[in-house]
C-alpha cells in the first residue's frame, strides 16, 4: 500500500506546493524557497518511482464502470515525468530571475498557476488508462488559461480566447466523441500493450475505415500536438511571459500532446492494428506538411518568440511523423526526440528571454552584434539551434538519426526528403539569427544587467542538450521498453 | 423504523407551512421559520428515499381511499430521488434567500413571497409524488400560481409583462394537458396512472390515446420550456427575483421533464411512443434546435440573467433529447442531467444574486473584476460553469457522456457532433463571463450592501456538489440506471 501511495507524491508534492504558494501570498522570500524547493522534492519522488515495478495502479476514484480515475506507471510516462520534473527546475530558476526582473505583477497568482499547471502536467504523464489522460488534458488547458492573460491586455485575452477555444473545442468536439466511442466498442480506456482493439477488430465491430477515422478524431482532437491546421493556438500562447512560453509552451503543454498521440498509437490501438490496417499513412502525410509548412511560416517571422513557436510546430511534427511510420527504430527516434527538442527548445525561449530582459529587443532584425556583449547567452543559443538542426554532438541529432534510420529501413522516402528539407530550412532560419548578432555594426544598445539565475539556467539546459547526445543510452533503453 | 404517512407528509409539510408562514412579519422569523420547514422536507424526502430502496415502491392510498378510485401517492425508484433532489435545492435557496429578499422585495410583501415560495415547492413535490393524473394537474397549477406570483414580486416594473406572459402561456399548457386527461377519462374510465397504463395496453383502439399522447405532450412541452415553446422562460427568469430565479431554475422545469417521462415510459408505454418515429424524431430535432439555438442566442445576450435563461433552455435540450433517444444510456443521461442541471443553474443564478446585490446591475459589461472583489461567489460560479460546458470532473461531464453513448448506440452521429457542438457554445458564452470577471479591471462602483455569509456558503456548498458528484456516481449514475431500467421495456434494458 506504501509503495501504491508512492505514485501519488509525484503530483500531490507540486500540489502542496502551489497552494503554500497561493497561502503565501505576499510574502516573497518564503515563496522563493518554496518554488525552489518544490521541483527538487518532486523530481525526488519521481526518481523513486523508478524502483517500482511497471503496472503498480492507484485508483482514484471510479466514476463508471471500468472507468477509473488512476495513475500507474509505464516507461513512457515515467520518462515524461522525469523530464518535466528535471526542466522544472532549471524553469523554477529562470522564472525567479524574469519575473523579479520584469517587476511583473501579480507574481503570486503567476506562480500559483504555474504549479498548479506542472502538477496536471506529471499527472497527465503518469494516467493509467486515455479516460484519466483526457480529464488532466482538459484541465492543463484550463489551468494555464491564466498564464497566457498573464498580462490581462486586449491582446493577451485575444490570444486566450484563441487558446481555449481551439484547445478546448477540438477536445471537446474530437477527443472526447471519439474517447466515448473506443469505451463504448471496448468497454474499456486503459493503456495495454498491444491496444485494446483486438477483440472489437476481430468480431468486426469496427473495419480499417472505422479504425482509420476513429485514428484521425483522436489526432484532430488532440490539438496540443499542434499538428496544421489546428496549430495556431501556439503561436497566439506566445503573449505569455517568456519562462511561461519556454517551459509550457515548448515544453509541458505540446509535449503532453504528443505524448498523448503516442500513447493513444502505442496503448490503445497497438502498433500492429495499426500497421496490419496501414490507417497512419495519411498521418504521415499530414506531419510531413506540417513540418515543412511551419518551418517555411518560420522562415519569415521577425519576431524571435513566433519563429520559436513555429519552430516548435514543426519539431512536434517530427516526433509524429516517428511514431506515425510504425517502426522500432523510428518510434525510438521519437521518444528520443521528446526529450532532445524539450531541453533545446527550452534553451532556446531561455536565451530569447535573456535578450528580451537585457535589451528590451524581441525582433531579430534588432538583434545584430548583439552576441559580443552576451557571449554566454549567445553561445548557449547556438547550442539550442544547433541540436534542432541535428548536428551531432548535440540531442537532437541522436533522434533524428534514429528517425531516418527507421524510415530508410522501410524506404520512406517521403520521410527522408521530408526531413533533409526540414533541415535545410532550419539552418536557414536559424543560422542567420547567430550570424546576425556575432557581426559587427550594432546600433547603440544599453544592456540592462540580468539576473545570474536566469543565465545559470540557460547554461544548464544547454549542458543538458549535450548531455543527451553523449548518454542516450538511458533514453534509447526507455524507448525499447516502451514496444 | 417506520413512517407510514411519509409520502403525505412530504406534501403536507410546505402545505401547512405556507400558512403557518403568514403570521409573522418580522424578517428573520419568517426566514428562519422556511429554511426550519424545508430542512423537515429534506429530512422526509431522505426517509422516503430510504424507504423505498429498502421496500420497494410504495402505494399509498391518500385519505384511506383505495385506488383507483382514490388518489393515490406512488413513490417509486424514479421520484424517489427527484423529491430528494427538489427538496435540497429548496433548502439551500430558502437558507441562501434572507438577505436576497430583503433587498430585493419589499418589506409588506416578504411573508407573502416566503409562503408562494413553500407553495410553489408543495406543488412540485406533488407533482412528483403523486400517481394520478388529474391531482398531478392540481399540483402543476398550484405551482405555476404560486410561481406567477413570485415573479411578479421582481424589482423590475417589466416583471409583471414576465409572469403576465407567463400565466398566459402556462394556462394554455395546463389546458393542453387536461383535454389530454379528459380523452384518456373517457377512453378509460379512471385516472389512476397505474390503472391507465394497465388499461392502455390492452386497448384496440387506439386513436384517442394517440391525440391524448399529443395533447399531454405539447402540455407539459410548455411547461419545461422545450424549444419552440420556451418563449415564457427567458423573461421570467430575467425578472423574477434572484431567490425566485434560482428556485425555478433549479427545479420547475425539471419536474416538468419528470412528468413528461412518466408518460413516455410508465402510463403510455415505450411500445406506442416510440414504436412510431415520428414522435422521437420531432423530439430530437427540437431538441436540437434548443442546444444550438438557444445557446448561440445565449451568447448574444447582455443581461447575466437572460443568458443563463437561454442556457436553461438548450440544458433542457439536452434532457429532452436522452429522452428521445429512448435508449438505456439516454435515458440514464437524462435522469442524471436532471439532477446535475438542478445543481448547475442552481449554483449559477445563487452566485449571480449575490453579483446582482453587489453590483445592482443584470448588465454583463457591469461585472468586470467582480472574481476578485467576490473571489468566493466567482469560484463557485466558474465550477459551476466548467460543469455547464461539460468538462471532465464535473457533473455536466457524466451526464453527457452518457446521452453520447445513447446516441452512438443508435448509429447517430451527428447527434453526437450536435452535442458537442453545443457543448462548445457553451464554451463560448461562459467563457465571456469569466473573462469579463477574472481578467478585467473593475469598472463599476458596487453597493454598499454586505453579502451575508450563508448566501456565500450555500453558493460554495452547492457549486462543491456539482464537483463531488462529477467524481462519485454512485448516488447519482447507479440510481438513475435502477429508474432507466424500471421504465423501459426489457429487451431495452
Amino acid at each position: 500500500m506504501i509503495k501504491i501511495s508512492l505514485l501519488f507524491l509525484p503530483i500531490l508534492i507540486p500540489f502542496i506546493a502551489s497552494i503554500i504558494i497561493k497561502a503565501l501570498g505576499g510574502n516573497k522570500k518564503l515563496r522563493e524557497l518554496t518554488i525552489i524547493v518544490a521541483p527538487f522534492v518532486t523530481l525526488l519522488s519521481v526518481i523513486k518511482l523508478y524502483s517500482l515495478d511497471y503496472g503498480v495502479k492507484l485508483v482514484l476514484f471510479e466514476i463508471m464502470p471500468n472507468l477509473e480515475i488512476a495513475f500507474s506507471i509505464e516507461p513512457l510516462g515515467l520518462l515524461f515525468a522525469t523530464i518535466i520534473s528535471v526542466l522544472w527546475i532549471i524553469a523554477s530558476l529562470y522564472s525567479i530571475g524574469y519575473m523579479n526582473a520584469h517587476k511583473e505583477p501579480r507574481q503570486d497568482n503567476f506562480f500559483f498557476f504555474f504549479t498548479i499547471a506542472i502538477t496536471i502536467a506529471i499527472a497527465t504523464s503518469l494516467a493509467d488508462n486515455l479516460f484519466t489522460l483526457f480529464i488532466f488534458y482538459e484541465l492543463l488547458t484550463i489551468s494555464t488559461y491564466p498564464l497566457v492573460t498573464h498580462k490581462a491586455d486586449p491582446e493577451s485575452k485575444k490570444s486566450g480566447r484563441i487558446y481555449l477555444i481551439i484547445l478546448l473545442g477540438s477536445s471537446l468536439l474530437l477527443f472526447l466523441p471519439a474517447l466515448i466511442y473506443t469505451y463504448y466498442l471496448t468497454n474499456d480506456l486503459t493503456f495495454i500493450s498491444g491496444g485494446i482493439f483486438t477483440d472489437a477488430y476481430a468480431n468486426g465491430d469496427i473495419g480499417n475505415l472505422g479504425i482509420g477515422l476513429l485514428l484521425a478524431l483522436f489526432i484532430f482532437g488532440v490539438a496540443k500536438a499542434a499538428i496544421m491546421p489546428l496549430h495556431s493556438w501556439l503561436p497566439a500562447a506566445m503573449v505569455a511571459p517568456t519562462p511561461v512560453s519556454a517551459l509550457l509552451h515548448a515544453v509541458a503543454v505540446v509535449k503532453v500532446g504528443v505524448f498523448t498521440i503516442i500513447k493513444i498509437i502505442i496503448y490503445i490501438f497497438g502498433t500492429e492494428l495499426l500497421f496490419k490496417t496501414s490507417s497512419t499513412e495519411w498521418l504521415i502525410y499530414l506531419s510531413g506538411f506540417t513540418i515543412i509548412t511551419a518551418s517555411i511560416i518560420a522562415l519569415k517571422q521577425d519576431n524571435l518568440k513566433r519563429l520559436l513557436a513555429y519552430s516548435t510546430i514543426s519539431q512536434l511534427s517530427y516526433i509524429i511523423i516517428g511514431v506515425a511510420m510504425i517502426n522500432s527504430s523510428a518510434i525510438v527516434g521519437s521518444i528520443l526526440h521528446l526529450t532532445a527538442h524539450a531541453t533545446s527548445k527550452i534553451t532556446l525561449f531561455f536565451a530569447a528571454g535573456i535578450i528580451y530582459t537585457s535589451t528590451g529587443f524581441t525582433r531579430i532584425s534588432q538583434m545584430r552584434g548583439i552576441g559580443h556583449k552576451m557571449k554566454l547567452t549567445m553561445i548557449c543559443f547556438t547550442v539550442g539551434s544547433l541540436s534542432m538542426i541535428g548536428i551531432p554532438m548535440f540531442g537532437g541529432f541522436v533522434s533524428k538519426w534514429y528517425i531516418v534510420s527507421g524510415a530508410l529501413s522501410i524506404s520512406n522516402w517521403f520521410v527522408i526528403s521530408v526531413i533533409t528539407i526540414s533541415t535545410l530550412l532550419n539552418t536557414a532560419y536559424f543560422i542567420p539569427i547567430i550570424y546576425k548578432s556575432f557581426s559587427q555594426g550594432q546600433s547603440a544598445v544599453s544592456y540592462k544587467k540580468v539576473p545570474n539565475s536566469m543565465l545559470l539556467a540557460t547554461i544548464a539546459s544547454a549542458c543538458l542538450t549535450v548531455i543527451i547526445f553523449l548518454f542516450p543510452e538511458f533514453f534509447i533503453e526507455v524507448a525499447k521498453n516502451v514496444i | 423504523m417506520q413512517f407510514e404517512h411519509l409520502p403525505a407528509t412530504q406534501i403536507l409539510i410546505p402545505l401547512i407551512g405556507a400558512i403557518l408562514i403568514l403570521v409573522s412579519r418580522k424578517n428573520i422569523v419568517i426566514w428562519a421559520t422556511a429554511s426550519l420547514l424545508t430542512l423537515l422536507t429534506f429530512i422526509n424526502s431522505i426517509l422516503l428515499y430510504k424507504q423505498v430502496s429498502v421496500d420497494g415502491v410504495i402505494s399509498y392510498a391518500m385519505g384511506g381511499w383505495e385506488p383507483p378510485i382514490g388518489i393515490e401517492y406512488r413513490i417509486d425508484s424514479v421520484n424517489s430521488i427527484l423529491i430528494v433532489l427538489v427538496s435540497f435545492m429548496a433548502l439551500l435557496v430558502a437558507v441562501y434567500a434572507r438577505k436576497s429578499v430583503e433587498v430585493e422585495i419589499v418589506a409588506e410583501k416578504r411573508p407573502v413571497f416566503y409562503a408562494m415560495y413553500l407553495l410553489c415547492l408543495t406543488g412540485l413535490l406533488g407533482i412528483l409524488a403523486t400517481g394520478d393524473a388529474f391531482n398531478a394537474f392540481v399540483f402543476l397549477e398550484i405551482s405555476s400560481l404560486a410561481t406567477y406570483v413570485m415573479i411578479a414580486m421582481g424589482k423590475d416594473k417589466r416583471s409583471l409583462i414576465a409572469s403576465y406572459q407567463y400565466l398566459i402561456m402556462g394556462t394554455i399548457g395546463a389546458t393542453f394537458y387536461v383535454i389530454g386527461i379528459g380523452l384518456i377519462f373517457i377512453m378509460t374510465g379512471s385516472l389512476n396512472l397505474n390503472d391507465i397504463s394497465e388499461q392502455i395496453n390492452s386497448m384496440n383502439t387506439i386513436r384517442p390515446i394517440l391525440a391524448s399522447l399529443a395533447f399531454i405532450t405539447v402540455g407539459i412541452s410548455l411547461k419545461l420550456a422545450l424549444f419552440p415553446l420556451h418563449s415564457w422562460l427567458p423573461n421570467a427568469y430575467a425578472y423574477a427575483p434572484s431567490v425566485a430565479t434560482a428556485f425555478l431554475a433549479s427545479t420547475a422545469t425539471k419536474v416538468a421533464v419528470y412528468l413528461l417521462i412518466r408518460y413516455f415510459f410508465d402510463v403510455y408505454g415505450y411500445n406506442i411512443v416510440f414504436e412510431d418515429y415520428w414522435l422521437s424524431m420531432l423530439l430530437i430535432i427540437l431538441s436540437i434546435a434548443a442546444m444550438i439555438g438557444a445557446s448561440l442566442v445565449a451568447i448574444f445576450q447582455n443581461n447575466i440573467k437572460k443568458m443563463f435563461a437561454y442556457s436553461s433552455i438548450a440544458q433542457m435540450g439536452y434532457i429532452t433529447l436522452g429522452i428521445a433517444i429512448a435508449n438505456h444510456s439516454g435515458l440514464v443521461g437524462s435522469l442524471v442531467h436532471i439532477i446535475n442541471h438542478a445543481l448547475i443553474k442552481g449554483t449559477i443564478f445563487m452566485a449571480i444574486g449575490c453579483f446582482v446585490m453587489k453590483l445592482n446591475s443584470t448588465t454583463i459589461e457591469d461585472f468586470s473584476g467582480i472574481g476578485k472583489k467576490m473571489p468566493l461567489t466567482m469560484t463557485a460560479f466558474t465550477i459551476a460553469s466548467l460543469s455547464l460546458i461539460g468538462i471532465p470532473g464535473t457533473v455536466g461531464f457524466i451526464s453527457k457522456w452518457y446521452i453520447i453513448t445513447g446516441a452512438i448506440e443508435k448509429g447517430w452521429w451527428w447527434l453526437v457532433i450536435s452535442i458537442a457542438l453545443s457543448s462548445l457554445l457553451a464554451l463560448i458564452y461562459v467563457g465571456r463571463i469569466i473573462e469579463i470577471a477574472w481578467f478585467q479591471e473593475s469598472k463599476t462602483k458596487e453597493n454598499t450592501v454586505t453579502l451575508s455569509r450563508e448566501m456565500i456558503g450555500v453558493t460554495l456548498i452547492a457549486s462543491i456538489t456539482t464537483l463531488y458528484f462529477g467524481l462519485n456516481t454512485e448516488l447519482t449514475v447507479d440510481l438513475a440506471k435502477i429508474a432507466a431500467d424500471s421504465l423501459l421495456p426489457g429487451i431495452l434494458r
